[in-house]
């Protein structure tokens, strides 16, 4: 992984798009970066933590994006290169502190890269932040592939220093999560210095003060150099043009759906009928150029991921051209061309330019296709749901909550949020949470609930969080519950780390991103020091933790906070060795006929598990069952049985 | 770098399995190698929430010219290599097309939905014929089970890419491999993975 920073200039590497931001930043000197983990941008921060020591960097795992972007800044404005890195959503959390820092300027050059999912191929939605782009006036970037994505990044920071302005660099999961070739630049020196400069005249953009006010002043100075940008943007390399001097049809694109329309083109044999205009700067978009390759033809398609940007944007420029370019045929997503929702693909620009330009295209023939295609729904393929991990603390935790709700009886439910644990929507978790929205959200959700008292609402409320989350924005929520007297059980389902993402280390653990020993923060201590009722259990102690929570809800009385500590199964540590050897005693398990519905399989459906439909037992699969021993304690039989296991 | 002709540029490779399987390693050697020697090679993988049971499938791109989508577009799949059998099949309903060829994992890995009884897992002869049936040739290899033997599971990835080295056009060398596990194993660690690459290649050379 160190390739990353002692690859030599001009050799070629296979890099995710992810590490190829990390280099591009490292190329630029990046000397400060910051993010919170999210899937698809967490490699960013980790590859750049990982050779921090080495680039003479700081880097961390910020407690959420609002934050990250002001550690960034604070960087950026000690004149050093800065970076920050998130999902789609953590731009929404970091947009009130956005807004202002696009008023007041930067200095060093600073960079936000927000990774999209098209398709909410990890996500539970596919939210954009090229509005946020438009909306607080900041440039924005969309590299087409992995070499661009590397070089993009370089000039991000360079364009953010000659604007003195926050520069937006987009990716998405196609790009982020997927690899390709890069070709290293050159690295800079080590050596940096910071110094913020604070005591020149109020309103010097170098030596005064860092605020987005008087506010008249400062906007018309950030239009000023968005209107720079506009005219760089009519040079940039990054804007391509590959396709005959006169196509019948021009492709507009961008990001990885550049790739898509390219394989589209080439697939269909119209390199010589279809043109393909890359852009790469998509705000502002350039005027003049879009006027020349608009001028082209009459019919342009445009194909971009997932809502309309840039086919708006565009449509006004030809509006207002049209005296010069006429009049256009415009196909993409008003039209109905493509979709309006999830990720395209290759074969949705072919199915568009087939359409367009009325050819038929065959992948493959008919009768293959016949046969082949309802594979997935004639039982050849069972279809696989979601399901936690073998051995997951959570599905012992949400066990607990399932029963002890049923056996409270109040039809009480779970608010839930982001994390593994959204998965308990699904049966996995026994389909106990009812509502996932945003991080933290769970907990605020639940403050509402808890004062609904005064209209006979008197459902037992259960909210849950991770430890990360319970950082990231759970605490003002929490403190919202507790001053307003709110009712209601937040499980803090706490696994050690951010395991969806794979184990950053957050405030409660003593390590960083850069793997320093560092104080920790309690979760329990903090909830006790709000005032609320603590107590915290091992999930995999089932019947404990159903006790406990049942005697929590019971007491009706404010807030009351159970942490259920348990590492995550994917862990290093989890995974050194199996705690227990499991083993299923084949006399005892009378399977259908047990009484108990096959709770093992039917129920509690831990992959380790399987049911062997021709000797009509439970059987354990040791290639999958990592070894956790709580199951033993599911079978009312007795017929999972563990045994401590000598530590390999 | 060698002049290694491709019977198709790009030539598209699906490394299909469920989430925990290691699929992505997988893919991560399987490129490297060819990266190696002198291609330039795009990976589009799913991860995520992919990793806990959900079906995963790595799409590979290999080419002499550069960058292509990190999707294979729909039918034009040429290798599949399944780390668990009913997930080769799956692939043939989007990606499949008559020459295409195939190397599968045999053992299972139940579904949540069929651990519970909802749904039923087929009998692996009935995938085996599918999969004859829509693929230029197949082989099924007992990859875990061997793995098993040889004493960890996971090597089950590398028996696996022996079989692909065996069966494709793909240049896949040992010497490739050796210089690849060495950049995340340890030298005494290489003697298990060479052997299991190994026995892969032999287990689809008849
Ligand atoms: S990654 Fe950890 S927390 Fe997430 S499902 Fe797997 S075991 Fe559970
Ligand atoms: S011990 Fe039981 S619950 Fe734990 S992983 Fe194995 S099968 Fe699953």
């Amino acid at each position: 992984m160190s390739e990353l920073f002692d690859g030599k200039e001009g050799t070629q590497h296979l890099l995710m798009g992810n590490e190829a931001i990390a280099r591009g930043a490292l190329e630029a000197g990046v000397r400060v970066a910051a993010g919170y983990p999210g899937t698809p941008s967490s490699e960013i921060i980790e590859s750049l933590a990982r050779v921090a020591d080495k680039a003479n960097m700081y880097v961390e795992w910020s407690v959420n994006e609002k934050v990250a972007m002001e550690v960034a800044a604070a960087g950026s404005f000690a004149e050093l290169r800065s970076l920050t890195a998130m999902k789609q959503n953590g731009v929404n959390v970091a947009s009130d502190f956005l807004l202002h820092l696009a008023g007041s300027g930067t200095r060093g050059g600073m960079v936000l890269v927000p990774c999209e999912d098209p398709g909410a191929l990890s996500s539970i939605n596919e939210g954009e932040s090229r509005y946020f782009a438009r909306m607080m006036e900041l440039p924005l970037l969309e590299p087409g592939d992995f070499q661009e994505v590397k070089d993009m990044v370089k000039w991000a920071f360079e364009l953010s220093e000659e604007l003195r302005m926050l520069v937006v660099l987009r990716s998405v999961t196609r790009l982020s999560h997927a690899s390709g070739m890069v070709t290293y630049g050159p690295l800079p020196p080590r050596e940096a210095t910071a110094r913020f400069r604070h005591e020149g005249f109020v309103l010097d953009p170098q030596e005064g003060v860092l605020i987005s006010a008087p506010v008249g002043y400062k906007h018309e100075l950030q239009q000023g150099k968005i209107r720079k940008a506009r005219e760089m943007f009519e040079n940039s390399p990054f804007n391509t043009y590959t396709g005959p001097e006169k196509p019948e049809v021009l492709i507009i694109t961008s990001s990885a759906c550049t790739l898509y329309s390219k394989e589209a083109v080439h697939l269909l044999g119209l390199k010589d009928r279809v043109g393909i205009l890359k852009l790469g700067t998509t705000w502002p978009l350039p005027v003049n150029l879009l006027t020349r390759y608009l001028s082209l033809t009459d019919t342009i398609f445009i194909v971009e991921e997932v809502i309309p940007f840039m086919e708006e944007n565009i449509k006004v420029i030809a509006a207002e051209r049209a005296a010069e370019i006429g009049i256009k045929k415009f196909y993409g997503k008003n039209d109905g061309t493509l979709p309006m929702v999830g990720e395209l693909n290759p074969d949705f620009v072919i199915g568009a330019l087939c359409k367009i330009l009325n050819i038929e295209y065959k992948a493959r023939p008919d009768e293959y296709t016949q046969a082949a295609q309802n594979i997935p729904f004639t039982g050849e393929a069972p279809h696989r749901e979601l399901t936690f991990c073998p051995g997951c603390p959570h599905r012992a935790s949400f066990w607990s909550i399932h029963n002890a709700l049923e056996l409270d009886g109040r039809k009480g439910f779970v608010c839930g949020d982001i994390g593994c644990y959204a998965m308990a929507m699904l049966p996995t978790g026994f389909s106990v949470v009812k509502t996932v929205h945003a991080m933290g959200s769970g907990s605020g959700i639940a403050s509402g609930f808890g004062k609904l008292g005064q209209f006979h609402f008197d459902q037992p409320i259960v909210a849950v969080c991770g430890d990360s989350t319970f950082f990231h924005t759970a605490i003002p929520a929490l403190i919202n519950a507790r001053h307003h007297k709110a009712d209601f059980t937040l499980v803090i389902l706490d696994n050690s780390g951010t395991a969806m993402t794979g184990f950053q280390p957050h405030p409660g653990l003593d390590v960083n991103a850069l793997g320093d020993t560092v104080p920790s923060i309690d979760i329990a201590d903090v909830c006790r020091s709000m005032g609320a009722r603590v107590e915290v259990r091992d999930p995999f102690d089932l019947e404990e933790t159903r006790k406990v929570l049942n005697e929590l809800m019971e007491d009706e009385e404010g807030l009351k906070v159970l942490i259920l500590r348990q590492i995550c199964t994917l862990s290093p540590e989890k995974k050194a060795g199996k705690k227990y050897e499991m083993s299923i005693n084949e006399e005892i398990c009378i399977g259908e006929n047990c009484g108990c519905n096959r709770l093992c399989t039917r129920i509690f459906r831990c992959p380790g598990l399987v049911w062997d439909t021709e000797r009509q037992v439970t059987k354990l699969d040791e290639v999958i069952c990592i070894g956790c021993g709580v199951c033993a304690d599911i079978c009312p039989a007795g017929a999972i049985q563990r045994k401590e296991a000598g530590i390999s | 770098m060698t002049g290694n002709a491709l019977p198709k540029d790009p030539y598209n490779v699906i490394i299909t399995g469920v989430g925990g399987q290691g699929n992505v390693l997988a893919s991560r050697i399987l490129a490297n190698m060819l990266v190696r020697k002198g291609y330039a090679v795009t990976i589009g993988e799913t991860f995520g929430a992919s990793q806990r049971g959900g079906s995963v499938m790595s799409h590979l791109r290999v080419s002499r010219q550069g960058s292509w989508s990190p999707q294979i577009p729909k039918g034009k799949a040429d290798v599949v290599v399944a780390l668990e059998p009913t997930e080769a099949v799956r692939v043939l309903a989007d990606y499949g097309n008559p020459d295409i060829m195939i190397v599968s994992n045999t053992r299972p890995v139940h579904s949540v939905g069929v651990i519970a009884g909802d749904l039923e897992y087929p009998p692996l002869e009935q995938t085996k014929k599918k999969a004859e049936e829509l693929s230029a040739r197949a082989w099924f290899i007992d990859a875990t089970d061997e793995a098993l033997k040889l004493g960890h599971p996971i090597l089950g990835n590398v028996i696996m890419l022996g079989a692909l080295a065996g069966m494709s056009p793909l240049p896949l060398d040992m010497e490739d491999f050796k210089a690849v596990m060495l950049t995340s194993l340890s030298a005494d660690k290489l003697d298990i993975n060479v052997r299991a690459f190994t026995l892969g290649r032999e287990l689809v050379s008849h």
